[in-house]
């Protein structure tokens, strides 16, 4: 029978009547990688691009992103659209911290991700100089296309992302690079 | 009744004599002027008061650097004030020193000349003498240079993807 409503595949597992056995991991990561809440930090012309993902044309709700948390605290994933002064560098920072684990990070358009055009004094040379980043979009600014596809991706990472590579040595060598505790 | 250029020059001239030099016009026709720096505060005041002259605005006031000029008028501060009445505007530099630039505060006079003077200090470095929160206003507090002036780079040391190798500029 042909499916008119798309769902979200199950992972690899073994099925049989009456039950369906697989990895728990696999199954945290579908539930997580298909309700991020997005954390959306727009500071300029790819917050508007944003914007336009979010609205009904190209509709991020589809991907299960459509709550938007204001507040670091209850977001998945962080959403860095814009430049980013140095000035500003902190607070940016300060709401990485503030969310909780498991957190991924997203640098959409040029000026996240390097600086972009302002290659000058007073600017943060892309957001990875603070904190991890988990994907890059490149554009300038990006089209929804792009951000969407940037989440896509994101949602492969998250998916395949082990449950407990938060605490591992790897992870926290990571974080400590960054000063972050 | 029109606020002439002559009349604003011969006004000045009679009461300020040295102090106020240089009148000019610009290229956009604004009359143009120095001012001597230690008499920055009296200049504005007078033109702010006097019953002719009543540039009762004042539009803006920034900082320029001339690494190239002698010694002592290295940076400037430059005042925009418009008379609204007659719909006039002028223009006036005060020179300073490029060890010590220092200037009287207007703020006294000016309220808004606050962040303006702020703006020009976080810039230039341009110590502006009574002015009552003289700190950055713009850049990062922790910041240790004046990043307009002219010796520093414009660049940000840290970009990291502008590799020469990429752009076929390789020595």
């Amino acid at each position: 029978m042909e499916q008119k409503i798309k769902t979200v595949q199950a992972p690899d597992g073994i099925e049989g009547p009456g039950f369906f056995a697989t990895k728990l991991s696999e199954v945290v990561g579908l539930a997580r990688a298909n309700s991020l809440w997005p954390m959306p930090f727009a500071t300029s012309c790819c917050g508007i691009e944003f914007m336009a993902t979010m609205g009904s044309t190209y509709d991020l709700g589809r991907f299960g992103s459509e709550r938007l948390s204001y507040s670091p605290r209850q977001a998945d994933m962080l959403m860095v659209m814009g430049t980013i002064s140095k000035k500003f560098a902190p607070v940016i920072r300060r709401i990485y911290e503030q969310m909780a684990e498991p957190k991924w990070v997203m640098a959409v358009g040029a000026c996240a991700s390097s600086g972009g055009i302002f290659d000058t004094y007073s600017v943060l040379q892309g957001i990875d100089k603070i904190i991890p980043v988990d994907i890059y979009v490149p554009g300038c600014p990006p089209r929804p296309e792009q951000i969407l596809d940037g989440i896509l991706k994101l949602q492969e990472i998250v998916k395949k992302e082990d449950i407990r590579r938060r605490g591992t040595e790897e992870y926290d060598k990571l974080l400590k690079s960054y000063n972050i505790k | 009744m029109a606020l002439e250029a002559e009349q604003i020059k011969n006004r000045l001239e009679t009461e300020f004599e040295t102090s106020v030099s240089n009148f000019r016009f610009e290229r956009d026709g604004m009359l143009t002027f120095d001012v001597e720096a230690t008499k920055n505060l009296e200049v504005i005041r007078f033109l702010k008061e006097d019953a002719e002259l009543r540039f009762n605005f004042l539009t803006d006031i920034c900082g320029v650097h001339y690494p190239d000029f002698p010694e002592g008028e290295r940076f400037a501060v430059v005042y925009h004030m418009h008379n609204w009445m007659d719909n006039v505007r002028i223009l006036f530099k005060c020179f300073l020193n490029g060890k010590n630039p220092e200037i009287n505060s207007i703020v006294p006079l000016f309220v808004g000349a606050n962040w303006q003077e702020r703006e020009t200090y976080d810039f230039y470095g341009i110590i502006f003498k009574g002015h009552p929160q003289l700190k950055r206003i713009l850049n990062m507090e922790e910041m240790t240079v004046f990043p307009m002036r002219k010796e520093y780079p414009m660049e940000d040391v840290g970009r990291t993807d502008k590799d020469d190798r990429f752009f076929g500029r390789i020595k």
